[in-house]
């Protein structure tokens, strides 16, 4: 697909001639570096889903069409709206309307993911997001109808709480294998469910739950406890997402000029080094695990109090889940992990306009979302299926985990 | 990996052997269930209240019904297990640990269970014919992490081979009518993405717990994609038909242990079969030799002309069989009919069991007996009536899981090489 472009000759190999413009650009396209890899899995993400719509419907490829046009549509732009905002010089919130609702569902895969690449990066794998994005959330709800504060002290309390929440959730795990050494994928795990069936007996007992109901739903966060929405015209893209953009410089501080991320990565990167330096790992273990779970925490008090404000059954949805994909996908750097979650962000956004209007089921998204992760975890094999050059210095084996004993 | 297990602790590494520590705090655990059982169960019932437990069951033998008095037996229950905790904590004594441990905790659920079953009747059969019936998936679920992760492969993708296996299962028996092949179609699907699993890991050397992971995202999204957009609309394909119990002529009769275990389903008996078969062959066969040198030292392997590769690509694709055929009995083994994330976290909840197991298949086992226990007395204290609110119910086997692992097990000792990508040059 990239490879239409004829490989540039050979330099001659008498005179150390600079390779021109273009040849440096083809050259850059047809290896299989960083862009090109993740590009190519996107390509074939898509067309993996494309194969499945044939499949289930029976249509032709015009289905595919119809279903992927309005998976843009419902992400990016659709032409239609904006041609009527230019022709009418009105009607420009609805033109933007898909980027706001990608940005909103980015939000909290960027707090999670960079959570979940946090713990990466110092060799945690981190997989209750489903129960920290619950444990923000909850923590955020009280402390949303709780307190009677105006907006400049209750909004930040919310969203500390939502961090706080997260970090609790994160500290269960990490306090368990620092002092029993019990594995953080186990214990994450199974806290994803403790959390889940915590909510729903909240969601039925006072205060929590909205008085009068007999259904599953918690009070509503006031106006003072809600992240103001960004533009005028019923947007729904808000402060969140500004949070979201600080948190990865954050991030990105922490892990690349800190002394501590310094140490998370020693640690991350080779154990045996980090203690012969006498750094504690159990200790980094124990702050990782928490600094991870109030950055997913984040990602639950973001939808709460971005655009949701209240709690149901399930809070969260794959959020939790879709971090890991985001964060393999940013490969662990705060910069990708904003560029993975703003493309699973707009997968989100545009399937769920995708089901809306063509009947493609939301689930398509998921699938995409997975073969996307599945070829840029496996370099190696898009560079044979597409016969790529090797990118000098790009690693082929990207070895992120470690086994149960680490 | 190799660094990490250097650093942990000679005496809790070495199977048996257990922290001093530990085992104090397996002590004073046991005496915490002693205090619970002997004061709030027992003194805070008034005396001359009766439990019945019922251990008459269809096929078994009628024993009728037996009554105990619930103050007397908690009290007595309490003190016994309240002694066993007092010798855990001032002895040094390290072997025997975990038997006089589980023996503490056993006599605790029969003071808890005849608790529960005050002016009440409650079939013990039943509970463990229900508790057979919950641990058979993570049976198949543990036996395949032991299979990839005894070569050195990590499946962790376990939850969407289950998926993937209840899936087809239900659609492939409802649309033949023939139960048998979707049990097979599960076994199929299974060792599909036990090949692919196997195929990025060993061929291209992608982190396994990543693929893994991503496996069980792939199944996740396929399978609530089908359900919506092919089963809703064909109900016929989703017909929900389970397989019968057979009842093992004489066995089934035996008092208790007939219905428990001789009067289930195929794939009941064939998790036991398997459990015997896979631990004979890891420890008394040449295969298993072969398989276990993979997984702790595949270098050394290969210079005695062991095939590394290919016993983890074998072993891989017979994990995902075993975990295929263990989603089928989701559905054409228990409930019927296919829904949109039925398996709910069972798969990683095998993978906490063959850790507990110690990658050993009857290690496994308990582990799972544990949870099915936990999932089974959970679903009878719902039926039951008792007092607490049905989350909390549904929520303790996880607790509990986390518990065991957190307290009984800590830092495992994996097979050398588990996740470790090899490259044969």
């Amino acid at each position: 697909m990239s490879t239409t472009e004829a490989p540039a000759p050979a330099p001659a190999p008498s005179t150390s001639r600079q390779p021109g413009r273009a040849e440096r650009i083809a050259r850059r396209v047809t290896e299989a570096n960083l862009a090109v890899v993740t590009v190519l899995a996107v390509v074939l993400g898509l067309f993996v889903g494309a194969i499945l719509i044939v499949v289930t419907t029976g249509q032709s490829f015009g289905g595919v069409g119809r279903a992927y046009g309005a998976l843009f549509a419902g992400s990016i732009f659709s032409p239609s709206a904006v041609g009527h905002a230019i022709s009418t010089g009105h009607g420009w919130s609805a033109a933007f309307t898909p980027l706001s609702e990608t940005f909103v569902a980015a939000t909290p895969l960027i707090f999670a993911g960079l959570g979940v690449a946090v713990g990466f990066s110092t060799g945690v794998f981190n997989i209750g997001g489903q129960g920290q994005v619950i444990a923000g959330a909850i923590c955020a709800t009280y402390v949303g109808f709780g307190v009677d504060l105006p907006v400049w002290i209750h909004l930040p309390l919310v969203v500390a709480a939502g961090a706080a929440g997260g970090a609790v959730a994160g500290f269960i795990p990490g306090l368990l294998k620092a002092r029993t050494g019990a594995h953080e994928v186990i214990v994450t795990i199974m806290l994803n469910y403790v959390f889940l069936y915590l909510l729903s007996y909240l969601l039925v007992t006072a205060p929590l739950q909205q008085p009068g109901q007999s259904n599953s739903i918690s009070r509503t966060v006031p106006q003072s406890g809600r992240l103001p929405h960004l533009f005028s015209g019923g947007l729904r893209v808000n402060g969140g997402f500004l949070l979201a953009l600080a948190a990865v410089a954050g991030v990105w501080w922490l892990m690349q000029r800190s002394t501590l991320g310094f140490r998370f990565r020693v640690i991350g990167s080779n154990p045996l080094a980090g203690r012969a330096a006498g750094m504690d790992a159990k200790m980094a273990t124990i702050l990782v695990l928490t600094l991870s779970g109030a950055l997913v925490g984040l990602a639950g008090m973001s939808t709460l109090a971005g655009t949701d404000f209240f709690l149901s059954t399930g809070y969260g949805g794959a959020n939790g889940f879709n971090a890991i994909t985001v964060a393999l996908l940013g490969r662990n750097k705060p910069q990708g992990v904003l560029l993975g979650a703003l493309l699973f962000g707009a997968l989100t956004a545009g399937g769920r306009y995708m089901q809306a209007h063509t009947g493609v089921p939301f689930d398509l998204t998921a699938v995409i979302q997975a073969v996307i992760v599945f070829f840029v975890a496996t370099p190696a094999l898009v560079q044979e299926i597409f016969r790529l050059r090797s990118a000098p210095g790009e690693k082929k084996i990207l070895l992120f985990t470690k086994g149960w004993a680490g | 990996m190799s660094t990490a297990s250097l650093a942990a602790p000679a005496a809790i590494v070495e199977g048996r052997l257990v922290s001093v520590s530990r085992v104090r705090g397996l002590g004073a655990f046991l005496v915490l269930l002693a205090a619970v059982a002997a004061v709030p169960l027992g003194l805070g019932t008034r005396a001359g209240v009766q439990a019945a437990f019922d251990f008459a069951d269809p096929p078994a033998i009628d024993l009728g019904i037996l009554h105990m008095p619930v103050r007397a037996v908690c009290v007595a229950l309490g003190v016994v297990t309240a002694l066993l905790g007092a010798w855990l904590l001032a002895g040094r004594q390290r072997r025997g640990t975990y038997l006089v441990f589980t023996a503490g905790v056993l006599l605790f659920l029969w003071a808890f269970l005849t608790w529960v079953a005050r002016n009440n009747d409650l079939s013990f059969t039943q509970l463990l014919a229900e508790t057979m019936v919950s641990a058979t998936p993570l049976v198949y679920g543990s036996l395949s992490g032991v299979m990839c992760e005894r070569a050195g492969v990590v499946n962790i993708a376990i939850e969407g081979q289950f998926l993937a296996g209840a899936f087809l299962g239900a659609m492939i028996g409802s649309a033949t009518g023939v139960l048998w092949l979707g049990l097979v179609a599960g076994g199929l699907s299974g060792a599909v993405l036990g090949a692919l699993l196997a195929f990025l890991a060993l061929r291209y050397g992608a982190d396994q717990i990543i693929v893994g992971v991503v496996i069980v995202a792939f199944c996740t999204g396929l399978t609530n994609f089908l359900t919506e957009q092919v089963l809703s609309n064909h109900q016929n394909l989703n017909a929900g038909a389970t397989f019968g119990t057979w009842a093992i002529p004489g066995l089934a009769r035996i008092p208790v242990l007939g219905p428990v275990l001789f009067h289930q389903n195929v794939f009941f008996y064939l998790a036991a079969v398997l459990l015997v078969v896979i631990h004979v062959g890891l420890f008394r066969t040449r295969w298993g030799l072969r398989v276990r040198a993979v997984g702790e030292h595949p270098r050394a392997a290969a210079t005695v002309g062991i095939h590394v590769l290919r016993v983890r690509y074998r072993n891989v694709i017979l994990g995902g069989v075993i975990a295929g055929i263990g989603g089928a009995s989701f559905t054409v083994g228990s409930i019927g009919e296919f829904s949109a994330g039925m398996t709910a976290g069972l798969g990683y909840v095998a993978l906490a069991a063959m850790i507990f197991g110690r990658w050993r298949p009857f290690g496994a086992l308990s582990a799972a007996l544990l949870f099915g226990f936990a999932v089974s007395l959970q679903s009878f204290l719902a039926v039951l009536g008792v007092n607490i609110p049905s989350p909390f119910l549904s929520m303790a086997p996880y607790v509990i899981t986390i518990a065991v692992v957190a307290g009984l097990v800590g830092r495992v000792r994996p097979p050398g090489a588990d996740g470790v990508p090899y490259s044969p040059e």
